[in-house]
């Protein structure tokens, strides 16, 4: 009893019958050369994913192609100016040098705090799960809200003006949930059973985290800590709605003077409409993307070895 | 020379350090009840000073927006038309895409290619917005210039698709998640039934994905609507109710950035508008994030759709 | 196509098969004056490697139409490969590679051109776990394959009563099809998988341990149902289950370590089996 050989009949009348084997192949890892539906489906989703990377790169291009020039000595270490020539980013750099030491001064103490009792003394119950409810809800909360915050509650109710350390407060309060998350992440890295052999010492809860848990996990905490510095850094609406000048010809002095941020001065310079402050611009944004490199770097770096040394 | 305490005392009183130590941990984790808190009752208070001023219908029943001029009006959905128009255009570009790429990555990509295009999709998401701003004024509106009659120096499209990019690895790495999620087994069952591979996709694996997709839509929504940078920079500063994406307009955002850029003295009504506005897009990201949040949660409770 | 016996035979197991001796040679087909029934798809050196591991090493054997077989061996004997290998379901997996031929109606499934999707219209699967797609009601499970094939349906009620009925499960459903296929019973589970897979009305049936996941009453109906079925399908299942396998099946092949050691009908294998290693598998002194 042969069958017909039908030659790709796709659809048919009724149900069941039967089709023959036909030549043409359709695996999913298929004979190369024919053009189906399938492939091109394939080829239409791996330019999907390469478009924006694309993107990326002409971005990258575009940024080097108007600021490279720019990019000078001169560039880092002058103030900005009237004249798009004579202006340097020098007071933008240190303000956010300063902002970055403060906002980690603050945060990490506190997220690394939440984090670990979090992880190691919370019993699971009402008011656990409230904290973990809201801390990822402020992870989904616009930055800009932060700022207002902040100004409400920094600038003008604690009165601390428009500082850096109301900049670094406010800063650090948005850095918060992800510290936190990240710093549970390195936590649960040592295995439950380092702690039992802990308590089965001897120590209490404190000690084991202190001597042991922490000592393992700072690697971890550290990477993270790091990641969310490389975030913080490129952040402007919050600091901008708390007051963050855009034209500051000096460098912060102290915890309660005036700042800027290389973010904000980019931000100043691209809103201005003479073509040689866009070029100033670009030049910002390559320093930007410079000093984010340099922390992901770091932060990847730190985290293979952290990975080796466990393994 | 040790700290070993006399055999027959096995009770071990818990040392006070030890709860003055959880206590203090307590108080940080706390911190982020009471961040939530703050932010709360920072919007409200002031917001409660705003409507004294101005009524619910002047807010709401009217589409101009204009608090700092002589003649002032206060309808939200002026803004709000902006923030959407801005949002809608961005989802458009980032939802095909990153639905599009995310199926690369899950359904064919071999792991050396996923290990290192999505990590690079990753960086995407890294990059400081007020460089994307600035590319979508330098680069992008120009380009657009070309072919669009009528497009001005700042509009919503050419911030949109920049905004569109950037929340692009939201969806496209939370939706390769959900694809992932589905089991191995519903593929093969669906190769055994003579699918082929796009059959399977579009038919068994998509449905099955489906909530942990429209969740990353969601968060993307979310994070385009609270953007503030690239609309700030490229998208204008005049408040307009319009479906034009060609002319310049102002989101939610980019009115607080303008009315923190300036000299509003505090205590004033146009210091208030801030609160309302910032209020407003509170509600707004509070609502998606809780739908996608509700979504995923049918996810993990394994619901069958 | 016919296969009657002439003669008187012993009775076997199987009630209604009776007495015949095994199928021919691996790639013949149509019926034959000497009392053998036909082979649906034959196996002629078959080999079979996950990366650079063996796992079949040069199988031959036929598989009766319109009778069950069933393929026993001890676990990782490569029962589960050589029945994936039936329908071009093992070259799914990365690494996965197949030498040799296999016959469905005299033609090698594996030759040059051939469409192992199509294959897999005529030869159809249940595996070992039921795997209804949960995003989709009953009635589009059963219809699911169809749907993938892109075959258009004219009778689209009819197909689903039909199929399901083959798979005895129209009675418990038959009010309850648009409710979703994830709710059922494990062996409801499974009985819609078969009978989404016999809606294609294929020729050949492969079952992957159908049982194995499931209760032993689950079991017990889905072993009748199989008894039922194999008059009109060929069927091919997989059990690490002798006593289903004497069960269910007319003829036998006993796997191990990759090889095919010895098949013949079951009764055959079960009481009077001709190797060593036959015999003390089912005997129980390994395995």
């Amino acid at each position: 009893m042969s069958r017909p050989h039908a030659t790709n009949v796709v659809g048919s009348d009724q149900p069941g019958e039967h089709r023959g084997l036909p030549a043409r192949s359709n695996t999913p890892r298929g004979n190369a050369g024919t053009l189906t539906p399938e492939r091109a489906f394939q080829a239409i989703c791996l330019l999907a994913l390469l478009l924006p990377l694309l993107l990326l790169l002409v971005l990258i291009g575009q940024a080097l192609a108007g600021g490279w020039d720019r990019l000078t000595w001169g560039f880092l270490t002058s103030y900005p100016s009237r004249f798009p020539e004579q202006a340097g980013i020098l007071p933008a750099l240190a303000g956010s040098a300063c902002l970055m030491l403060l906002t980690a001064a603050l945060a990490i103490p506190i997220g690394a705090g939440a984090a670990i009792y979090l992880e190691e003394y919370a019993r699971p119950g009402r008011l656990t799960w409230f904290i973990e409810v809201n801390i990822s809800n402020l992870a989904g909360v616009p930055s800009i809200l932060y700022g207002l915050l902040g100004l409400e509650l920094f600038v003008r109710a604690l009165q601390m003006g428009r500082s850096l350390l109301a900049g670094a407060a406010t800063l650090a309060l948005l850095l918060l949930p992800m510290v936190i998350m990240v710093s549970r992440e390195a936590l649960r890295t040592v295995p439950q059973s380092t702690r039992e052999a802990c308590y089965a010492l001897g120590a209490d809860r404190w000690q084991t985290i202190r001597r042991v848990v922490l000592p393992m996990s700072l690697p971890g905490i550290l990477t993270g800590i790091i990641l969310s510095l490389a975030r913080a850094i490129g952040e402007t609406a919050p600091l901008i709605t708390i007051g963050a000048l855009t034209y500051v010809a000096f460098v912060p002095d102290s915890l309660h003077s005036p700042f800027t941020a290389l973010p904000i001065q980019i931000f100043n310079w691209i809103s201005r409409p003479q073509a040689g402050f866009h070029v100033n611009a670009a030049a910002g944004i390559l320093v930007l993307l410079a000093i984010m490199l340099v922390f992901n770097s770091v932060a990847i770096g730190l985290r293979a070895r952290f990975r080796r040394r466990l393994a | 020379m040790t700290d070993l305490l006399p055999h027959h005392d096995l009770r071990r009183r818990r040392a006070v350090s030890e709860r003055v130590v959880a206590g203090l941990l307590l108080l940080c984790a706390v911190l982020s009840v009471a961040t939530t808190a703050g932010i709360i009752l920072v919007l409200s208070a002031e917001t409660v000073g705003f409507f004294r001023e101005v009524s619910f219908v002047q807010f709401f029943g009217d589409t101009e927006w204009t608090p700092l001029f002589a003649e002032k009006r206060f309808g939200i959905w002026a803004l709000v038309c902006g923030t959407f128009l801005t949002s809608a255009i961005a989802v458009a570009t980032a939802l095909p895409l990153g639905v599009l790429a995310a199926i690369y990555l899950s359904e064919y990509a071999g792991d050396r290619i996923r290990h290192v295009l999505k990590p690079a999709v990753e960086v995407l998401a890294g990059i400081p917005t007020v460089i994307y701003g600035y590319f979508a004024l330098v680069f992008v509106t120009p380009l657009l210039q070309a072919v669009v009659p009528g497009l001005a120096g700042f509009n919503a499209l050419g911030a949109g698709i920049v905004m569109g990019i950037m929340i692009l690895p939201i969806i496209a790495s939370l939706s390769e998640d959900a694809i992932h999620a589905v089991p191995d087994s519903l593929r093969e069952g669906a190769f055994a039934l003579g699918g082929g591979r796009l059959a399977t996709i579009r038919r068994v694996v998509l449905p099955t994905a489906f909530s942990g997709i429209g969740a990353s839509v969601i968060i993307g929504i979310s994070r385009a609507v609270g953007e503030t940078m690239i609309v700030a920079i490229a998208a204008g500063q005049q408040p307009r109710f319009t479906f034009d994406p060609r002319v310049p307009i102002e989101t939610m955002t980019a009115y607080i950035v303008q009315v923190s850029l300036g000299d509003t003295p505090a205590g004033t009504l146009e210091y208030r508008t801030l609160f309302a506005v910032g209020m407003t897009l509170f509600v707004f990201t509070m609502m998606l994030n809780t739908a996608s949040h509700y979504l995923r949660h049918r996810v993990l409770k394994g619901a069958t759709l | 196509m016919s296969m009657q016996s002439q003669e008187p035979q012993p009775s076997t197991r199987s009630p209604h098969r009776a007495g015949e001796g095994p199928p021919a040679q691996a790639n013949s087909f149509g019926g034959n004056a000497a009392n053998v029934p036909v082979s649906k798809m034959g196996v002629e050196n078959l080999c079979a490697w996950f990366g650079d591991t063996e796992v079949l090493k040069d199988i031959t054997l036929p598989v009766a139409e319109r009778r069950s077989t069933a393929v026993i061996g001890p676990s990782g004997c490569g029962k589960s490969t050589f029945i994936r290998c039936l329908n071009r379901m093992h070259e799914v997996v990365r690494g996965a590679r197949v030498a040799g031929r296999v016959f469905l109606d005299g033609q090698d499934i594996y030759a040059e051109g051939i469409n192992p999707v199509r294959l897999r219209q005529r030869v159809g699967m249940v595996f070992q776990k039921p795997n209804p797609f949960p995003t989709m009601s009953i009635r589009e499970n059963v219809l699911a394959g169809l749907r993938l094939q892109k075959v258009r349906i004219r009778y689209e009620d009819e197909v689903v009563e039909q199929a399901l009925g083959q798979a005895a499960l129209w009675e418990e459903v038959k009010d309850v099809l648009d409710r979703s296929g994830g709710n059922l019973s494990g062996g409801q589970q499974q009985r819609l998988c078969i009978a989404r897979a016999l809606a294609l009305e294929p020729e050949v049936l492969l079952m992957d341990e159908p049982c194995s996941a499931l209760d032993p009453i689950a079991t017990s109906k889905i072993e009748d149902l199989i008894a039922e079925l194999s008059d009109r399908y060929t069927i091919v299942i997989v059990t690490h289950n002798m006593q289903q396998a004497s069960r269910v099946a007319d003829y036998t092949a006993f796997l191990y370590l990759g090889r095919l050691i010895e098949y013949g009908t079951t009764e055959a294998i079960f009481q009077n089996p001709s190797c060593k290693e036959t015999e003390d598998y089912i005997t129980g002194r390994f395995g």
